[in-house]
């Protein structure tokens, strides 16, 4: 099974996903990231997923549970890069996402992240110290 | 047809025997239903083709088996979709296919044999079926056209505009239907990664009438831009459509709508972080 990598920038952690994903790799993600935000103590998680053309109602979810994860954490979660089809395969089925920011793409989606005050704190930002 | 194959097939000795004398006589009839419409040459290249084709199916069905009526059909495809184009009626079609029926019968009047009646009768009855294969193609050819042209008007009907760096517009016009929302909504998507927008308006100042499934897809479209990172404001509202809208208990929740196109305008260029001044003593 690929497991999704997980980088660390600054205080973000950048999730690209550029495989098929499988239920099996969903629910790897969602342990991996958990342990990593514990470890990390990052602030803001960005799912890139500009490389998937197909979603199931399951891979939907995932976006939500990682949200609601990574808040226990203090994290905020955006998802940037969603394609049109998968924007409309997500609405005929009914998930809109509440509670999980989005963006059109990487830059954005840091730019917000950056807006919330993510990854500027003390321990990450240079430009703090 | 017959259990005894001795006098072998009449007719179809008789086609063979009088091809160019039956063309000939053929096309003339043909010229004369047709009113000049078309030359005698022209028609005497596909007719005299068709002739050539039809005999062997003739001599095939008076020995009793299965004819293979594929070449035939398909030069009667091929020359009905250019009677199309040309903007012959079916009837004129298919009477030039009918019209060789009159030419045989002539022929033949003269002759009391049964044998070769039966036959005449045989051949005249694939003739309707290839005249009537004439209106089909007809009719198919003519669908095909009119599919193209809803699919263009539907293209058509539907810009999406940039309006600024970052703002985009789709000025809808017409009456909304589901296959309309669903074209301006794929279309509004793709061109929001294409520019790199996070802005878009929805302007329905053209729209006729809303209902709830119209709206149902406006909603949706507003949902599916935001999960892409983008914004949507609707805007144009007219008070009839406001009277509907409310009527029907259709709720728009936290999505911003704007009375007019400039005001959704201002409002995204105002979250985009632009202001519009006028400049002092610079008026008109």
């Amino acid at each position: 099974m690929e497991r999704v990598p997980i980088l660390k920038i600054g205080g973000i952690l950048l999730v690209s996903i550029q495989v098929d994903l499988h239920d099996q790799s969903v629910l790897a993600l969602q342990e991996d990231l958990a342990e990593k935000i514990s470890a990390t103590g990052a602030h803001g998680v960005v799912i890139d997923i500009s490389a998937v053309d197909i979603v199931d109602s399951f891979i939907g979810r995932m976006f939500a549970t990682i949200a609601s994860l990574s808040r226990l954490f203090d994290a905020d979660t955006v998802v940037v890069g969603m394609r049109p089809a998968v924007a409309i395969t997500l609405v005929e089925l009914g998930l809109t996402l509440d509670g999980v920011r989005t963006a059109l793409d990487l830059e954005r989606g840091m730019e917000i992240l950056r807006g919330l005050g993510v990854g500027t704190g003390a321990t990450f930002d240079a430009r703090d110290a | 047809m017959t259990a005894d194959a001795e006098p072998v097939h009449r007719l179809a000795g008789l086609l063979r025997a009088n091809g160019d004398t039956l063309v000939r006589r053929w096309v003339d009839t043909a010229v004369e239903e047709l009113r000049g419409r078309s030359t005698g040459q022209e028609l005497e290249r596909d007719f005299r083709e068709f002739y050539t084709a039809l005999t062997p199916v003739v001599e095939e069905t008076a020995r009793g088996g299965a004819a293979d009526l594929g070449e035939l059909k398909s030069l009667l495809e091929e020359y009905s979709r250019t009677r199309v184009k040309q903007g012959f009626t079916p009837s004129e079609t298919a009477v030039s296919v009918f019209s060789l029926k009159r030419v045989v019968f002539e022929l033949t009047e003269s002759d009391d044999d049964p044998k070769l009646f039966r036959e005449v009768l045989a051949f005249s009855s694939l003739l309707d079926g290839l005249g009537l294969f004439t209106f089909e193609i007809y009719a198919r050819a003519r669908e095909e056209i009119i599919n193209e042209q809803s699919e263009q008007l539907l293209e058509l009907t539907t810009p999406v505009v940039k309006i600024w760096e970052g703002v985009l517009a789709v000025p809808l016009v017409g009456t909304l239907d589901s296959a309309r929302t669903q074209v301006v909504m794929e279309k509004l998507l793709e061109a929001l990664i294409e520019t790199g927008s996070d802005q878009a308006i929805i302007d329905i100042t053209g729209v006729l009438a809303v209902d709830t499934q119209v709206a149902q897809h406006l909603l949706k479209t507003v949902v599916a831009a935001r999960l892409m990172g983008a914004e949507c404001v609707v805007s144009g509202i007219r008070p009839q459509i406001a009277q509907t809208i409310v009527a029907l208990g259709i709720e728009f929740g936290d999505i911003v709508t704007k009375a007019s196109l400039a005001d959704a305008l201002r409002h995204a260029l105002r979250r985009e972080g632009v202001d519009v001044v006028r400049q002092a003593g610079r008026t008109g």
